[in-house]
């Protein structure tokens, strides 16, 4: 008989093994199930994992890569400081939101002027954006002990609200013959997150990513804030004891994963998006949230995970339309992804032990 | 293990072989805003993707991909479609506009076709159904068959396509019921069933004995069906599974022949950019088969509207007609344009409530 045994020690080498595991597993049962849906399962695989990376249109693909990717790493940075320490930013995806519509509002509100004020202007106001969004359930957890897990999660369907309000009232495109949607920012020069090098992918929200998983890694091993969010949540008590203030660092935590959210949203609106609409939102919030786990709440796991999970979508694609896989086959595989890193998780805080069953009688 | 290298390696070489043939084949792309099982708008822009496969044959191939989201991935998807060599991409949800022209800039020799937007460009078409034609015989059926007098409508998006099947509706509902009134829901959504659903028995509760949707699933038919004494219309396809109660008629997007009409000209090199606006004279727009909770004369006065609409003798949106504020619109006799059609931002006199903003 098998059993469980807990490890005095979390295993280091199994901690960082887990997720190549989840991916092989991943591999495996998704090859089962393309080829029971009577696909080839290795050329599937392959699809997906090689065609956006070496594929003969590589040169497209490794660039959109980098823009699928960015908005995940730069939320899931600041979502991941949050769980380390227990506080449970739920609503990134609100939060995304809310920094896209200050960030284009503040841009909009100077069309058609000229200035180079504008862009750096609209960064501000993306960030604000986040920030207050998410400070909402971090003040209400300080005062009043709300769930910041709920609230935060709410906040999400309110923020979508106020998408499709600014999307049909405020932010409407006069120019648009009555159809919702703002103006596109891609033709406002001065609003535009474009391309740092034309066909590079590089724009400045992936320079803002890459800043973020070096903050975070400094954070976290240099300085004392990131050792107090290491002990606030590994051990609480100890915690208190050592002089960590609770209540400021909830708002540390959830106005900062804000902050970096809204700036996803706020850079993802004034590049590849270009205009606020109602669907601009489609599930960056969320899905950082898997990235920051399959990263192991590391900043450089996170990047990592971010670069996989991108590639898992424009392979998804890909593989949709050159072999005709359903879209739903290609959401089973990413579920499968988070499934079995949760799952191999256990590794990390458990042994496997053989056990007679005369010692259980 | 060398039985699958071998199979492998075949099949490699047996994509490499269909790769050589499909030179002179004509690959035409789809994108898709929902899943193909939708039962409603995608399944039928994915029937007449098959349809345009059936009458072509070998001559054509056609790739899809579904669930796209607006935005960027649409932009991508389309980007990769034409890298592999589409001829033709088919685009079919309205916030694919911006990224089609944006990818339709950087492949000039593809023909792109957006579905429902008002942006083209030399290899840019546009191509959208009148919808409010088949909307104006729901609201002739669903007034005489309405006892509460209340027919609820769950609207997807405020936009003038779906406000435009509210006052088409509306006005021929009035018309033959003048104490009809009309609930409206916005669901904020083309297609969540869940949310579809909640819509539909919220109508319900308030009264609602017909319910008319412009959203893309067969949810409202289900509630409806459980309802009980509810009658509703299918949506974008046929949704004929519902039938003979609760559903009882249906407007069906057939994109079919324009779709092989499209194809046709790109094979012959007669492409070229065009605004298709096609109703149901045409045939881009069909009224499923009316079922037996109809009482007879009622469906002899619905297909008798059909006919004049098909016809052209009758356009639904003619005088005297006010806007909702009571300021006048089209004068006795007088025919909406186009133009004013297309941006519909206003709902006629009789309709309550307001326009999200």
């Amino acid at each position: 008989m098998i059993r469980f045994e807990k490890r005095p020690q979390p295993s280091r080498a199994l901690s960082l093994a887990t997720p190549l595991l989840a991916v092989l597993a991943t591999m495996i049962f998704g090859g089962l199930l393309f080829m029971a849906l009577g696909k080839d399962p290795v050329t599937s695989i392959v699809t997906i994992f090689w065609e956006p990376l070496f594929g003969e249109f590589a040169f497209y693909y490794r660039p959109q890569l980098l823009i699928k990717g960015a908005p995940l790493v730069l939320i899931a940075i600041g979502l991941s400081l949050g769980f380390k320490a227990g506080i449970w930013n739920i609503g990134a995806e609100g939060q995304y939101i809310i920094g896209a519509i200050f960030g284009a509002g503040a841009g909009l509100a100077f069309y058609p002027a000229e200035g180079w004020f504008i862009f750096p202007l609209m960064i501000l106001a993306g960030a604000f954006g986040g920030w207050i969004w998410a400070m909402i359930p971090g003040f209400l957890k300080v005062r009043f002990g709300t769930n910041e897990i709920l609230v935060s999660l709410m906040l999400v369907y309110v923020a979508e609200q106020f998408l499709a309000s600014m999307s049909l009232g405020l932010l409407k495109n006069p120019e648009g013959f009555g159809f919702p949607g703002s103006r596109n920012l891609q033709q406002y020069e001065p609003a535009h997150n474009a391309e740092l090098l034309a066909g590079s992918g590089m724009h400045w929200g992936v320079v803002a990513a890459l800043i973020a998983v070096i903050f975070a890694y400094v954070l976290l091993t240099k300085h004392r804030l990131g050792f107090a969010i290491r002990v606030t949540g590994e051990a609480p008590r100890a915690a208190r004891f050592s002089g960590v203030s609770p209540a400021r660092l909830i708002l540390f935590c959830m106005g900062l994963s804000g902050l970096l959210a809204g700036l996803a949203g706020m850079f993802e609106v004034s590049g590849p998006a270009g205009q606020i609409t109602i669907d601009f939102n489609v599930g960056y919030g969320f899905t950082a949230i898997i990235v920051a786990f399959l990263g192991r709440l590391h900043p450089i796991g996170i990047l990592l995970a971010g670069g996989l999970m991108a590639l898992t979508y424009i392979g998804g694609d890909i593989a949709q339309s050159n072999l005709g896989l359903p879209a739903a086959a290609i959401q089973v595989f990413q579920g499968m992804l988070l499934f079995f890193l949760l799952a191999f998780d256990i590794l990390t805080n458990y042994r496997l032990r053989r056990q007679h069953t005369a010692e259980t009688a | 293990m060398k039985l699958s290298t071998i199979l492998t390696s075949a099949t490699l070489a047996l994509g490499l072989a269909t790769g050589a043939v499909a030179q002179d084949k004509t690959k035409v792309g789809f994108v898709y805003v929902g899943p193909v099982g939708d039962g409603g708008w995608t399944y039928e822009h994915d029937q007449g993707r098959l349809a345009v496969e059936e009458e072509f044959g070998d001559k054509v191939e056609t790739v899809y991909v579904e669930n796209v989201a607006e935005g960027p991935d649409s932009e991508r998807v389309m980007t990769q479609m034409a890298l592999d060599g589409a001829d033709l991409i088919f685009t079919t949800s309205f916030g694919y506009m911006d990224p089609t022209i944006n990818v339709a800039k950087k492949f000039p020799d593809v023909k792109f076709e957006h579905a429902t937007g008002y942006k083209r460009a030399d290899n840019v078409s546009t191509y959208s159904a009148r919808f409010y034609e088949g909307r104006a015989i729901q609201g002739l059926i669903a007034g005489h068959m309405t006892e509460s007098n209340i027919i609820g409508y769950i609207g997807s998006f405020p936009i003038p396509e779906v406000i435009r099947g509210i006052n088409s509706a509306f006005i021929h509902a009035r018309k033959v019921n003048p104490d009809v009134q009309f609930k409206i829901v916005w669901a904020y959504t083309w297609f969540d069933p869940a949310k579809e659903a909640d819509a539909a028995k919220v109508l319900i509760e308030q009264g609602a004995d017909v319910v008319l949707q412009h959203t893309d699933s067969t949810a409202p038919q289900a509630a409806a069906q459980e309802a009980g004494n509810v009658i509703t219309f299918g949506q974008a396809s046929d949704m004929a599974q519902y039938g003979p109660k609760p559903r009882v008629s249906s407007i069906i997007d057939d994109w079919a022949p324009y779709y092989i009409e499209r194809t046709r000209a790109v094979m012959d090199g007669t492409w070229e950019s065009t605004d298709t606006w096609d109703g149901i004279g045409a045939g881009m727009v069909g009224i499923g088969e009316i079922s037996d909770a109809v009482p007879a004369d009622v469906k002899a006065e619905a297909l008798e509207l059909k006919e004049k609409i098909a016809s052209g003798e009758y356009h639904p949106f003619t005088g005297p007609l006010n806007k909702q504020d009571g300021s006048e619109w089209l004068a006795d006799g007088e025919v909406a344009d186009d133009g004013t059609l297309a941006g519909m931002n206003f709902y006629v006199e009789g309709l309550e409530g307001t326009i999200p903003q």
